[in-house]
């Protein structure tokens, strides 16, 4: 195996609280604290930042099944480019991750691009349909990390007590959207002041709260690990902090584009910014930003979704949701960092100690004897948005066009180099 | 933000896709032009040369008869072509999509595309991806935008009442699906009108519609208080099978127009109404064909407006 010597970065470990200029050194795939003669490669990282690579706790590679939208190549190209070197997967692919053989293939296609380590979130409920419950069990034996519906919204609340039941029986995470499926009905924006302007059907707020309070009540009924995914209200995250004051087992994750976008963005129809759940009223979004910098939200992540020009090209009300992100979390979070005047380190662990926590692996931080997942990013290099740089098959971003510091330099994964600019 | 895509590099008017963000000034250029047309409207030779060897293709997503025609009424008197598409029935169900559709018909040399569609924001859309020389036109777009219908009843209020800076005008009904009540009521913020009521029950009014500059009433009498113009709109059938209403006896009796409730607006004031009319639903018979109904001038009006619409954005 190869060995590695970072030299002169500004090395910054969120876990341990480190930030200081030093040496990073790797050799057989792990972090070690010196090596024994010459390494075999050297890194000249001298004004740059040496991280954790960073985790992404929703990342749509479309595989398998909608490979006109992005590819495994294609979108884990653009993840080692982000300096993204672990992600997890939602099962809303075609067809839905609900059986252990599908997971099985992803992940050995996965592993075979050597490229960034890949954590497929499997189906709560067979075909995302909210009727029958999947084989938790063999899928978690497969390479599942948690179950969930993706934003497929689960009607039936027997169903979703007994998923809960089940899955605490043998300790399995679940990640849920709370979105009340009757109440985000046909809407396609914010029930506020821009989609009674834009004539758009509106979800209000309370198919947030209204959800995320079912959730709560489950938990407390079941004790089950729930993870809350891609907050969109002020409202929810109250909810989440008393939830947690009480003791209950659950964390939450906020999507980039919704600390710092919201509901005025939609401009003329922009179908870039058609989202799910949808850009907010200007104190959600302020309030999520906040409470990511507190801490009540735990992590950050991209909600990578790749659409092509056939799903944007649309009405905003027929255009698929989503928007391209895994090269865009490092300068959206510095983005967000720099506007709360946080520490870069606090910033950091939001996309690696903290995401890792959830996750439930031992992975981003630097500690000696862990796997040498390492981005190295120049932090005030400028990112132009566009089309022509994206890696990601999917160009679909509300900041297309948009001129963005923190730009990666070099990606690490088990020691093995695998992007480089 | 964006420049507004209505406009052109100069300000003027190069497609008609709403009449939010449009300036005063232009609002006014279209209805003194409108009043220049409504002449022609009425002499023996219809028509005017103004779009002579222009092609207006009317590009309908949805059924229409009265816009539609209207529509072509106005193109023809201004002595264009016109084709006549109903895309519902055509392309849209092969599965050609929308831009498609567009792109193939621009090849044809179009030179404005009149557009109706069920998708709030699909003129916008299509006026992206259009040639420089064409000009798009919003002949109503979901419940966003009906700004011809708007502006041919900022026409008829002038016309009736001169001055909008003191006016007070109530706009009645279902608010939430209402392209006609968005574009309105923005004409009517923008030329100055004073008060702008909104009326209806709270599951026809939408959220944060305030914030247009409308006062909201969900008592028709109170709001209809001292009204020189009353709007009401329609109220469509199918919005009585879901949880908005419970039946439309129920919503003639809260906010139907009778000329009871009428008494309580201004002796002179004006009622009008977008039309198709479901009488006894909205609208009582008797006002509907009552004196104080400017119901039928609107559409006369509608001509003129749609023919100063057409020629002012083939020129710029």
């Amino acid at each position: 195996m190869t060995s590695l010597h970072i030299r002169n970065g500004r090395v910054i470990d969120p876990a341990s609280g480190k930030d200081a200029v030093g040496d990073v050194f790797v050799a057989d795939g792990k972090i070690v604290d010196g090596l024994k003669g010459k390494a075999e490669r050297t890194i000249d990282a001298k004004g740059l930042v040496v991280a954790p690579g960073f985790i992404d706790l929703s990342a749509r590679l479309r595989e398998p099944g909608q490979e006109y939208k992005a590819t495994l190549e294609s979108e884990m190209a653009a993840a080692v480019a982000g300096g993204v070197t672990s992600l997890a997967c939602p099962p809303d692919t075609d067809p839905p991750l609900d059986e252990p053989g599908l997971v099985d293939m992803l992940r050995r296609r996965a592993k075979a691009l050597t490229r960034a380590r890949v954590y497929p979130v499997g189906a709560l409920t067979v075909k995302l349909q909210g009727e029958a419950l999947t084989e938790m069990g063999l899928l978690a034996e497969a390479g599942c990390v948690a179950f969930s519906q993706a934003n497929v919204p689960l009607a039936d609340t027997q169903v979703l007590w007994r998923a809960l039941q089940y899955a605490a029986t043998f300790g399995l995470p679940v990640w849920l959207r709370a979105e009340d499926a009757w109440l985000a009905k046909s809407g396609v924006a914010h029930d506020g002041e821009v989609a009674t302007r834009l004539g758009l059907a509106g979800i209000p707020t309370f198919a947030e709260t209204i959800a995320l309070a079912t959730i709560l009540e489950l938990v407390r009924a079941t004790g089950a690990r729930v993870h809350i995914c891609r907050l969109s209200t002020a409202g929810a995250v109250e909810l989440v902090r008393a939830a947690r004051k009480e003791g209950l087992p659950v964390s939450c994750d906020v999507a980039v584009h919704h600390v710092h976008l919201c509901e005025m963005d939609l401009g003329y129809f922009d179908s870039n910014c058609r989202l799910d759940p949808p850009l907010r009223s200007a104190r959600d979004r302020d309030a999520l930003a906040r409470a990511l910098a507190e801490g009540a939200i735990d992590c950050l992540c991209s909600d990578h979704t790749p659409v092509d020009d056939d799903g944007k090209h649309l009405p905003f009300a027929e255009a698929e949701p989503g928007a391209t992100g895994l090269e865009l979390l490092l300068p959206l979070a510095l983005k967000w960092g720099k506007a709360a005047s946080l520490p870069l380190s606090k910033v950091l662990a939001r996309i690696t100690s903290d995401p890792a926590r959830i996750l439930g692996v031992a992975l981003g931080r630097l500690a000696v004897g862990t796997p040498a997942d390492i981005a190295i990013f120049d932090p005030q290099a400028p990112v132009r948005v566009s089309a022509e740089t994206l890696k990601s098959q999917g160009k679909n971003t509300p900041f297309l066009g948009h001129e963005l510091q923190g730009k990666v330099r070099a990606t690490i994964v088990a020691g093995v180099v695998v992007h480089e600019a | 933000m964006q420049r507004n895509p209505q406009l052109n590099e100069k300000g003027e008017l190069q497609h008609l896709l709403s009449i939010e963000g449009l300036p005063r000034e232009i609002l006014l250029q279209i209805l003194d032009t409108a009043e220049s047309f409504a002449g022609v409207t009425e002499r023996e030779v219809k028509k005017v040369p103004i779009l002579r060897g222009k092609s207006v293709f009317n590009l309908f997503f949805e059924p229409s008869t009265r816009t539609r025609t209207t529509f072509e009424i106005a193109a023809k008197r201004l002595s264009a072509d016109v084709i006549n598409l109903n895309i519902a029935v055509s392309s849209a169900t092969k599965g050609e999509s929308l831009l498609d559709t567009v792109a193939n018909l621009s090849a044809m040399h179009a030179d404005i595309f009149v557009v109706r569609h069920a998708s709030s924001g699909a003129p916008f859309l299509i006026a992206r991806h259009v040639k420089p020389h064409e000009h798009v036109v919003n002949a109503g777009d979901g419940r966003h935008a009906h700004p011809t219908q708007g502006l041919l009843d900022l026409f008829t209020i002038r016309h009736y009442k001169k001055d909008f800076g003191r006016l007070t005008v109530a706009i009645v009904g279902d608010l939430l699906h209402s392209r006609v009540a968005r574009s309105l009521i923005h004409g009517l913020t923008t030329l100055g009108v004073p008060e702008v009521r909104a009326i209806g029950p709270q599951t026809l009014v939408p959220k944060g519609i305030e914030a247009l500059g409308v006062r909201v009433f969900h008592d028709m009498r109170a709001g209809l208080k001292d009204c020189d113009v009353v709007v009401m709109l329609r109220l469509q059938n199918e919005r009585m099978r879901g949880a908005l209403l419970p039946s439309a006896q129920e919503f003639f009796k809260h906010y139907g127009l009778t000329a009871e409730k009428l008494s309580l607006a201004k002796r002179d004031a004006i009622v009008m109404h977008p039309g198709p009319m479901n009488r006894g639903v909205e609208i009582d018979s008797s006002v509907a064909d009552g004196p104080h109904s400017v119901i039928l001038p609107q559409v006369t009006f509608g001509i003129a407006v749609r023919m100063a619409v057409m020629s002012i954005v083939a020129g710029n």
